[in-house]
């Protein structure tokens, strides 16, 4: 075996049991603290694409990504398949082992190939993604919208094109042709002047034995036969007849049940727990005193919760449950006040000179905005099954991070991380949470504490009070107009800044720009919530921006419009959403329509949403939505995404507020956080875009500027300017809509 | 003891006659289609039909439910394969993560059954029970639609051969 070049591709054929496996990998260079227990020796590699290739002419992709509703195994299949020009009909797909056995190179070989020896077709080139695509795929995590533009652009489709490259190669040399004669279609390898076609399998052993080209040509998108179709996802079927396994559904032999409850003020501990009120309860088998938390372990779930209902629990007090949501936004306020006064807010972009240009403007708008902290509430409740059992800890359950959930574990329980193995199912849900272990923690803790597998499911109320939640933010704004209205300085300031960052950066042309923020922590535990800081700075800014327009007196599509003229790529977008809501077409009395406009993780998307007014209740009635990421490589599946991401987006606008109270989060079930539902959901069009830029994400771009359009629909059609959210705290009922102030 | 007739199977089971439908269904009976989501009938997850009727599976007491029909996600299958309401969730490809969707068919179902031609209004009515975090709903009234008319056909097409 070759020495391997650091951060280098490589390729490989193995022949496993008549099948023929290809993988492609990606030499870690520069690995994370937390995949480093992963692989043991810096000659070993972490293969991240296998392509199976089996007799049958079955093609089985191996996909290193969860699948949550997404779709991503089928488009990353998709991705795979049209690059080799398999047989979409023969192409299968098989989540990777979240463990060692797919992460370690020596053991990779096992998993893939039995004990056969590995023929090492080494490949060395040099790509400019690694970190990138180490993060996403290696780590096999899933979320940032990353899977299709960093697993499914580098790693599917180079593994595809390379192995449909060998494929030909062998054949030439069986036929005795120039490869260039040939060409591959469903499946096939056809050579026409010879009037001889063959399938691939027939040719896999010998490809085994050919290098793979580390640098394949990748198709044009005129020459997509897959990528850019409508097929049909892999996981809908089993969705549809309650055969869809997923975390909460694992079921092992003994099994029993567990109930938790973790302080509700985050950060303080367990002071004692007294059972004596469960003692006569059927079916309890243990309480387990976690340290944060206490867990009922008992024969079925509901004797677990009512018992757990009935312990009396008391905890340590560090002075955060006087903490309450009001002290919250005033502190951020202070803090805000205080990095100006100092003059050491932390500057995220500046250009030319917003300050003066202020303070000789003619006009100056300002305003001030808030979000609330929000929960991620996917519906299956967080749960893991767990069991230790001969010195190994094994998990079932749904995770965006399956790798690092098992080093997590490994941690929290001082054990090997080769003794620790995760099964992932699908996922009720993601949103983000899915990427925090605390609940995967918690079950293999309480599993060391008894001899048969126990699964752990949280409550709806646990869920939702020890969330990682979407931060709380004011957002403060300064702008300067000329006497035409146009824009001529933006400043900008707000508090908590996570990721990406430039999720405040706004499209438009203005010279004088200074964005910055102000640190600002509290007790709350933050996280990734779907688009992440996406989620609030395009309601700020394309509020904003809103804002301005009505101040200049002019359309807010039309001002946006002017403002985008050296960002062509946005206004198209733009126009398309517009042309198709009819912008300019009158409305019933009581509507309203607004727009937005923003682009998070590549992809560019604008909405508008028309709302109704009724009785002061806001009813988003339909969204139009127009989408550039590049090129939808599943269109469907696209559209799919634009309204998972705009229900999300309306809910959060309209209903969603996590407040604290006593230092704890005050709601905890779907009576108090409230979900957008059947009747109240509008109409969705989705109008896609393939400008043929990079390929941008779909899972989260079509959340952000969904609240700013219905914000600004809801001003549009009463003149009342929201500007925190979510709406529903404001009263809408006395607002007179004969005597609006139309902008 | 308990008898409960699920899917048309006879199941005898010693338990507290308190304990929620869902968790019989899931722990003893064994069928993991239906979910839990909320446990105070807010989200229509654990959506089962009781003499065909939609309930909520999680504040429903085993015993309300002794001598009675109990259908689960794994009992609308036709001897024919899929429930036309499953075969429009496929068509329309519904489905996101899927948690939500056995109680999104199972109110789908009954809601055919009494009304083989809702209305939107009808549609808004009978689903908004039941909440989709991944927001499907403008592919389930779709879906609703397609599946009333799939029915529609079928009907017309068993008059047909029995005229
Ligand atoms: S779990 Fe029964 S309605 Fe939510
Ligand atoms: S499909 Fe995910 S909750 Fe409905």
């Amino acid at each position: 075996m070759g020495k391997w070049t650091r951060r280098a591709f490589v390729s490989a054929g193995v022949i496993a049991g008549g099948a023929v496996v290809f993988g492609i990998a990606i030499r870690p260079g520069n690995r994370a603290d937390k995949v480093r227990g992963m692989i043991a020796t810096d000659d070993e590699s972490v293969f991240n694409v296998w392509v199976k290739l089996s007799p049958d002419n079955t093609v089985t992709a191996i996909i290193p990504h969860a699948e949550m509703g997404q779709g991503v195994h089928t488009t990353l299949a998709m991705m795979l398949a049209d690059e080799m020009d398999a047989d979409w009909d023969k192409v299968k797909m098989l989540e990777a082992p979240a463990n060692k056995e797919y992460a370690n190179y020596a053991l990779a070989k096992g998993f893939a190939a039995g004990d056969v020896d590995f023929p090492a077709f080494l490949v060395d080139t040099v790509d400019g993604f690694f970190l990138t695509v180490m993060k996403a795929m290696n780590m096999q995590i899933t979320g940032g919208s990353m899977s299709v533009p960093t697993t499914g652009q580098i790693g599917m489709r180079v593994a595809g094109a390379a192995t449909r490259a060998v494929l030909l190669e062998a054949a030439a040399d069986t036929w005795n042709v120039p490869a260039s004669e040939l060409r591959a279609s469903k499946g096939q390898i056809i050579h026409e002047r010879s009037s001889r076609s063959a399938p691939f399998a027939d040719f896999a052993v010998k490809a085994a034995e050919l290098p793979l080209p580390a640098k394949p040509r990748l198709k044009t998108p005129d020459e997509y036969t897959i990528m850019g179709t409508d097929v049909q996802r892999f996981d809908v079927p089993a969705k549809v007849d309650g055969s869809a396994a997923f975390g909460i559904d694992a079921s092992l032999p003994g099994m029993k049940y567990a109930s938790v409850m973790a302080s509700p003020v985050f950060g303080t501990a367990v002071r004692s727990v007294d059972d004596s009120s469960i003692q006569d309860m059927p079916g309890i088998r243990r309480v387990v005193n976690l340290g944060d938390a206490v867990a009922v372990v008992a024969d079925g779930y509901w004797q677990a919760r009512k018992a757990l209902d009935r312990l009396e629990i008391e905890f340590e007090r560090n002075g955060s449950e006087a903490i309450e949501q009001s002290d919250i936004f005033s502190q951020f306020a202070t803090d805000m006040d205080a990095a100006t006064a100092a003059g050491n807010e932390i500057s995220d972009f500046a250009q030319g000179d917003a300050m003066s240009a202020l303070a000789s403007a003619g006009q100056v708008v300002e305003a001030e905005y808030r979000v609330p902290y929000l929960s991620h509430a996917p519906m299956e409740p967080m749960n893991c099954t767990a069991w230790m059992h001969d010195g190994i800890c094994e998990l079932w359950t749904g995770t965006q991070n399956p790798l690092g959930f098992a080093a997590e574990v490994a941690d929290a329980l001082e054990l090997d991380i080769e003794d620790v193995v995760l099964h992932n199912a699908y996922l009720g849900g993601g949103f983000g949470r899915r990427a925090f272990p605390d609940y995967t923690i918690q079950a293999a803790k309480i599993a060391a504490e008894v001899p048969y597998p126990v699964k752990l499911i949280w409550s709806r109320e646990e869920d939702m009070r020890h969330d990682h939640y979407r931060q709380a933010s004011i957002s403060r704004f300064r702008a300067a107009l000329d006497s035409d209205g146009n824009p001529t300085a933006w400043v900008n300031q707000y508090v908590e800044k996570h990721d990406p960052k430039e999720a405040p950066y706004i499209p438009y042309a203005i010279d004088n720009q200074y964005i910055h923020y102000a640190e600002s922590k509290t007790h709350v535990p933050w996280g990734f919530w779907r688009s992440v800081d996406h989620s609030l700075h395009a309601f700020f800014t394309e509020s904003f921006i809103d804002e301005l327009a009505f101040a200049a007196g002019k359309d807010p599509y039309q001002y946006r419009h002017d403002l985008l003229e050296d960002a062509p790529r946005f206004r198209d977008v733009l126009d398309l959403a517009a042309e198709k809501a009819n912008w300019d077409s009158p409305l019933p009395d009581n509507w309203g329509r607004g727009i937005a406009i923003h682009k998070s993780f590549g992809t560019i998307v604008a909405q508008v949403v028309e709302v109704e007014i009724v009785d002061g209740k806001v009813i988003p009635r339909r969204a139009i939505c127009a989408v550039d990421a590049g090129f939808a490589m599943h269109p469907d599946g696209m559209r799919a995404q634009m309204e998972s991401g705009i229900v999300y987006g309306l809910t959060a606008a309209l209903y969603s507020d996590i407040s604290i109270r006593r230092g704890a989060v005050a709601q905890g079930n779907f009576d108090d956080y409230p979900m957008l539902r059947m009747n109240e959901s509008p109409d969705i069009e989705t109008y896609i875009i393939n400008s043929g830029e990079k390929v941008g994400g779909a899972g989260e771009p079509g959340t952000p500027a969904i609240a700013p359009a219905l914000v600004n629909a809801i001003f549009d059609a009463t003149g009342k300017r929201i500007r925190e959210l979510p709406v529903r705290l404001h009263d809408l009922s006395d607002i007179n809509l004969e005597s609006k102030d139309v902008a | 003891m308990i008898t409960l007739n699920i899917n048309g199977e006879t199941h005898d089971l010693e338990l507290d006659p308190a304990t929620p439908l869902l968790w019989v269904i899931r722990e003893q009976i064994g069928l993991i289609g239906t979910k839990f989501g909320c446990g105070i009938a807010q989200c229509g997850v654990c959506t089962v039909h009781l003499d065909g009727t939609p309930i909520r599976s999680c504040v429903t007491p085993v015993r309300a439910a002794e001598g009675r029909k109990i259908t689960t996600i794994e009992g609308i299958r036709s001897e024919g394969g899929l429930h036309p309401v499953q075969q429009a969730w496929i068509d329309e490809q519904v489905p996101q993560c899927g948690y939500c969707q056995s109680g999104q068919v199972m109110s789908a179902v009954a809601l055919l059954e009494a009304n083989p031609a809702p209305t939107d209004a009808d549609i808004d009515a009978a689903m908004s029970g039941n909440i989709c975090r991944c927001g499907t709903y403008p592919r389930i009234r779709k879906g609703i639609k397609r599946a009333a008319l799939a029915m529609k056909d079928a009907a017309k097409g068993e008059e047909t051969a029995n005229g």
